[in-house]
């Protein structure tokens, strides 16, 4: 597999409002490779910039390790499917589906051929006839995936493709499209704000933030060791909190948050006294009616939610602030009121460096052994 | 660089000369009502005056003229609204015989040239012995106006939600109420964009005010005698002052959207 | 008169309808409908020595309608507004594109400066033409000024000056239903052809154009028509070489004072209207884009 988009100290800016900062990205041939972040991250411009709608300001964009910047989005070998389909309202689905093949003046047999080949593949079989504002969300949807991979592009893009569908729809075309990405094996570029659409749909995700990618790798890494605080909070739910590293032993650390210490598995890179954040998944998140061992922590339950297969308990520390607790439904629990100790395996636990070295007052008062 | 900048450059240019081929003949008359000519057809620059705007104020009947196209213009423009406005409601919201029929009538004003709307009032008012004058000038333009008004309206209508009525007279308004204080103030910006259509077709008239003025002259008609000899520089000055009143009007207009785009962004 | 209002009895028959709606079926009735089926009538009457119309029918006026002179006019007529037709949708396209599609505050501006010289008097505007064309004008002094030509250019009463006056006074008919159009026109329709391979002289063929056709359709409908009948334009620019079918009928209402022949002229300006209406309709047109 090489390197199919490299993406090279890619800014851009529009008057003051620098949108990608000095962006380095490459893109694995045969990959599914999401951009995710919230609106206005600068994922849709970095989309953008590949298909040539957009040119960066500075920095070097290639496709199959040829530069592109220079050329016009009609003569890259990428295609788009658009948030909006963007289908052409006064041509009919066939037509739209034969559009690039059209353009490119292939041979009418064989577009025909093409065109019913690649509907059968998208499930629109008899829908040719019919014009975009007859068909469904979700047809329009196929549509627009079909039109473009109908030209056989060696990167499809596709901007927040799923947005306008309804909850099961997405959920189901989430798993349409994986399928025929494996089935094609071409590379998707895949731009969304939904991190449960990113985590199901990926081989890798980006995390965008403000311009910058926070995080690239895999699902599982991005859920299970954040790197920042934006991708811990960003992506699935979770508790998190800043502290103090104050010791570190046999690669476990207690950290001193505010509410007492806790005890983390720390990776090599962090030292004692320095600022960092624990993010606990509420579902790796423990309660015991004793004081545990490393762990400070005195809480209140408060409430209990029931959301289906788990239930979620949420229990208040002496400072107010709160922690997510999630149980499996059926087990035997602590009464509202009731005072526990909540804990967690180190290893469950991700340290995070804490770059806004955020000093709260508290942590003045807290003697350091 | 990508091609785009050329095309940019070139429709900047090709825009720069619809734009002045749109201003020419305006110059023109601008800086024809500062022309010391006396002689006519009051073509050959003989020197800067502001003599013309002075006279101005000496010729009554052009100031008459003008006077009247106001008259004119504001009365017609208030009520083609007003039965406007209520037609395009009332056709959007009852059903009842006929009312394909009323719609192709209002299409015909529209579409169908000018002098052919004038000949046909000039008929009518004569054979039904009107005297022509003011009032069968506002009643032609009336007629031409009120189609322009129902299908602003109506555009407006058409995106227009039914059950902020319902939840008015839920809440205990009547019908009136719920007509001025909803209906109304929600279909304002069509209203107006049809009240001022109407007002500039009407003050701007000549084919169909020529057949039906008697001795009521309008600016417009004022203008066409004046062309068989060559307009004079007052008429030009006129024209002139009445430019920079509506530059003006759309200035003052314009730039309160702008002050109120601005808060809506903050 | 009674005939009319018996066809509009409100079958729901309530208050609001009569009240919302009354009116105006009042003035379209008295001021629209009879006075043009007064017309119809009138074209087949005749008039006596004193220019009196007599109620008598006739078909006379009709078959002077074939008159050569008047044939000419005719064919001049429609000539005429052709090619205003073309010349605004070749000058108002481009343009109407490039403003529609200019972003941020401009946009407004740029539009605001095409309605503006609109406010001021057609007609004196027209003037304003014959001033800068004459053989006394601006432009002939200043070719003249710069030893370009010795002797002033023939530019006015030609039918060349009719149709510049003719595209002058209608081309914001033929840009406000474009720039309209355009302006509806969504960005990813045109960057999709454009990512699917088209190149933009493509995209235009195969995208933009079928869907601002509506724009030129309703454009070319408010152009065309009125062109046939602005007689003041030929008046001022043409001189009397290029009259259009309104200055015919003019003339009859005026110092001809045959209403007669002149109704008849204006019943076949009305068919005239009714074949382009009709053709505009087949072309997909919809009626409720004229006059917004």
């Amino acid at each position: 597999m090489g390197k199919i988009v490299e993406l090279d100290g890619v800014n851009k800016v529009y008057g003051s409002n620098h949108v990608v900062k000095d962006l380095n990205l490459y893109v694995e041939e045969g990959e599914f490779l999401t951009l995710l972040g919230s609106s206005g991250c600068g994922k849709t411009t970095t989309l953008r910039m590949i298909a040539g709608f957009e040119e960066p300001t500075t920095g070097s964009i290639k496709v199959e390790g040829d530069s592109v910047e220079e050329k016009e989005p009609f003569e890259r070998n990428v295609n788009t499917v658009f948030q909006s389909y963007a289908l052409f309202p006064h041509m009919t689905i066939f037509d739209n589906i034969a559009y690039g093949l059209k353009i490119k003046k292939v041979k009418k047999e064989e577009i025909k051929e093409r065109v019913l080949a690649m509907m059968d593949l998208v499930q629109l079989n008899g829908f040719e006839k019919r014009y975009p504002s007859q068909l469904s969300g979700g047809q329009k949807q196929r549509v627009a995936i079909a039109r473009a991979l109908i030209n056989r592009p060696k990167v499809l893009l596709l901007d927040e493709p799923l947005g306008a569908l309804d909850l099961k729809l997405r959920k189901q075309m989430q798993l349409e499209l994986k399928r025929l990405q494996k089935k094609l094996n071409i590379t998707f570029i895949y731009v969304t704000h939904d991190q449960e659409e990113a985590l199901t749909m990926s081989d890798r995700i980006a995390v965008m933030h403000d311009g910058v990618i926070d995080q690239l790798a895999t699902p599982t890494e991005i859920y299970e060791h954040p790197k920042t605080k934006f991708v811990a909070t960003f992506i699935g739910e979770t508790n998190i909190y800043d502290g103090c590293v104050t010791s570190i032993k046999d690669g476990i650390a207690n950290v001193t948050l505010e509410n007492g210490v806790v005890s983390v598995a720390c990776p090599e890179d962090f030292s004692i006294l320095e600022y960092a954040s624990v993010s606990v998944r509420p579902e790796k998140m423990r309660f015991s009616s004793e004081p545990v061992e490393g762990f400070g922590l005195i809480a209140q339950v408060k409430d209990y939610v029931y959301v289906g297969s788990v239930l979620k308990c949420i229990v208040s520390l002496p400072n107010g602030n709160e922690l997510k607790i999630e149980r499996l439904a059926g087990q035997e629990l602590p009464k509202i009121g009731s005072k526990c100790y909540p804990y967690w395996e180190p290893s469950d636990a991700v340290l995070i460096h804490n770059e806004s070295h955020y000093i709260f007052e508290a942590l003045n008062s807290i003697k350091l052994a | 660089m990508r091609k785009g900048k050329k095309i940019q450059k070139l429709s900047v240019v090709f825009c720069t000369f619809v734009y002045i081929f749109l201003f020419l003949p305006i110059s023109v008359i601008v800086v024809n009502s500062f022309n010391a000519t006396t002689t006519k057809p009051y073509m050959s620059w003989k020197g800067f005056t502001l003599e013309w705007y002075a006279k101005l104020w000496e010729n009554t009947s052009l100031l008459e003229s003008f006077g009247n196209t106001m008259i004119i213009a504001v009365v017609s423009t208030c009520l083609a609204t007003a039965v406007g406005t209520l037609a395009a409601v009332g056709m959007y919201r009852y059903k009842f015989k006929g009312k394909g029929l009323i719609d192709g009538l209002l299409y015909i004003p529209v579409v169908i040239p000018e002098i052919v709307l004038g000949i046909s009032l000039l008929t009518i008012f004569a054979q039904v012995n009107i005297p022509r004058g003011m009032l069968t000038l506002i009643l032609a333009h009336v007629t031409f106006c009120i189609p322009f008004v129902i299908f602003n309206v109506r555009a407006r209508l058409y995106g227009y939600d039914n059950s902020v009525e319902e939840a008015s007279l839920d809440l205990g308004a009547n019908r009136i109420v719920t007509f001025f204080k909803v209906t109304l103030p929600i279909l304002s910006p069509g209203i107006l964009g049809g009240a001022l259509l109407a007002f500039t077709l009407s003050i701007d008239d000549v084919i169909i005010s020529y057949f039906v003025y008697g001795q009521t002259k309008t600016y417009p008609l004022k203008v066409m005698e004046s062309v068989k000899s060559g307009v004079a520089p007052d008429v030009n000055a006129l024209s002139t002052l009445i430019l920079i009143g509506t530059i003006l009007f759309v200035v003052l207009t314009q730039g309160d959207f702008f002050k109120k785009k601005r808060l809506q962004e903050d | 008169m009674s005939g009319k209002k018996k066809s509009l009895e409100f079958s729901s028959n309530t208050l609001p309808a009569m009240v919302t709606v009354g009116p105006v079926v009042v003035i379209m009735t008295l001021l629209i409908a009879i006075p043009l089926i007064f017309v119809a009538v009138m074209s087949f009457c005749s008039i006596d020595e004193f220019y009196n119309i007599q109620f008598q029918f006739t078909a006379d006026n009709y078959l002077r309608l074939a008159n050569p002179d008047y044939v000419k006019i005719y064919v001049q007529s429609l000539f005429i507004a052709f090619f205003t037709t073309l010349l605004c949708i070749l000058i108002g396209y481009p343009f109407s594109f490039v403003i529609a599609r200019v972003k941020g505050k401009y946009k407004k501006i740029l539009y605001m400066l095409v309605i503006i010289p609109f406010w001021t008097n057609s007609l004196i505007r027209i003037y304003g033409w014959r001033s800068f064309l004459g053989t006394s004008g601006w432009l002939n002094s200043f070719l003249m000024k710069v030893h370009l030509i010795q002797e002033p250019l023939d530019l006015l009463y030609k039918n060349g000056t009719t149709i510049l006056g003719m595209v002058y006074c209608l081309i914001p008919f033929m840009i406000l239903p474009l720039y309209t159009a355009i302006e509806k026109l969504d960005d990813s329709l045109l960057e999709a052809s454009s990512d699917l391979g088209a190149h933009p002289a493509k995209t235009f063929v195969n995208v933009v154009l079928p869907l601002t056709a509506g724009g030129i359709f309703s454009g070319s409908l408010m152009v065309f028509i009125p062109c046939l009948g602005y007689f003041f334009v030929s008046d001022i620019l043409g001189g009397g070489n290029s009259d259009v079918i309104g200055n015919l009928i003019e003339r009859q209402f005026q110092s001809g004072n045959n209403w007669p022949l002149g109704a008849a002229l204006s019943i076949v300006l009305i068919l005239v209207t009714l074949i382009i209406v009709k053709i505009y309709q087949r072309l997909g047109g919809d009626m409720d884009a004229l006059g917004v």
